[in-house]
């Protein structure tokens, strides 16, 4: 990964885009917290109705797979050296342990190696810091060259 | 399978019913006997990429994660949603502005845990969009 200071600063003005302009990112609330090259750290409020069970009102894993899915992308973003569009190839979850009720869920993603094509990434879901993960997540992502930027803006994850 | 498979069907549509988070996403269902349909009516805020109208791999991700769980559901005598250990994933297409469809295979269901295969696809049932496979945990949690 080669770090070009002018670009990221590019960068940190679009990321911010790929979460609040998303739908679906917008619908369930997350926020960008935090952004340096190559991380990324986002935030999910806990929502009544994205509860999964009812009978302890834990939200639903679906949730905290959006926002990890959603946080590595970005780190993936936060990573590049030119402007290229980002896909998820794949995303492996492990539940940890069931978020508390009531709480906010931290999510915090790198991008650990990038290749022309590809970018591997890994996150970690949590209340208030790692030592007590949620769920972590491993994944890939392809990467295209977009025609034309900044023209074309809005990439999602 | 102790219970009977249209008392089952009755309690996985119950329990869909009482879970905030399947309607909030508005998961759907057709159950044929001991097989369910599960269907992603599309909707606006399901969108990941404005700029080119697909659906949030989170979206997809999600649906997914809730077919595994309730044809398990289905097939089995829990009284609540059987709890994801890991899954993973694979994104073969571009989810597009349209309904998703998914159903699920429960390939493994030992004493503990499940191993669940699921599969979704839009307008072409041979053309999957994602596929996910999964462990979960029976026993209702403990």
């Amino acid at each position: 990964m080669t770090e070009n200071p002018d670009f990221f600063d590019l960068i940190r003005q679009y990321a911010p885009n790929i979460i609040n302009k998303v739908p679906y990112a917008n619908t369930l609330g997350f926020e960008l917290v935090d952004l340096e090259p190559g991380k990324a750290i986002a935030r999910a409020p806990y929502k009544p109705e994205t509860i999964g069970d009812i009978e302890t009102g834990i939200i639903h894993g679906g949730v905290v797979t959006a926002l990890l899915d959603n946080v590595s992308g970005v780190s993936v973003i936060a990573a590049l050296s030119e402007m290229k569009s980002t896909a998820t190839l794949d995303l492996r979850i492990d539940y940890m342990r069931p978020a508390e009720v009531g709480r906010d869920i931290i999510a915090e993603a790198e991008c650990y190696h990038m290749t022309r094509t590809v970018a591997f990434t890994r996150a970690w879901a949590y209340h208030e810091s790692r030592d007590r993960v949620i769920a972590t997540a491993s994944g890939s992502f392809a990467l295209n060259t977009i025609k034309g930027f900044p023209a074309n803006t809005g990439e999602g994850s | 399978m102790s219970e009977d498979i249209l008392q089952r069907q009755k309690k996985l549509q119950d329990y869909l019913n009482r879970t905030p988070f399947a309607d909030f996403i508005g998961f759907k269902c057709e159950i044929m006997g001991d097989e369910m349909t599960a269907i992603l009516p599309f909707e606006e805020k399901i969108i990941g990429n404005p700029s080119i109208r697909a659906l949030h791999g989170g979206a997809t991700g999600a649906f997914l994660e809730l077919t595994a769980m309730a044809q398990l559901f289905l097939l089995s005598d829990e009284v609540s949603l059987a709890k994801p250990i890991n899954l993973t994933i694979d994104y073969l297409r571009q989810a597009k502005a349209e309904n998703l469809y998914a159903r699920a295979t429960v390939t493994k269901q030992g004493r503990r845990i499940a191993n669940v295969h699921a599969e979704a696809w839009q307008s072409e049932r041979a053309r999957p969009v994602a596929t996910l496979s999964a462990h979960f945990l029976l026993g209702n949690g403990e």
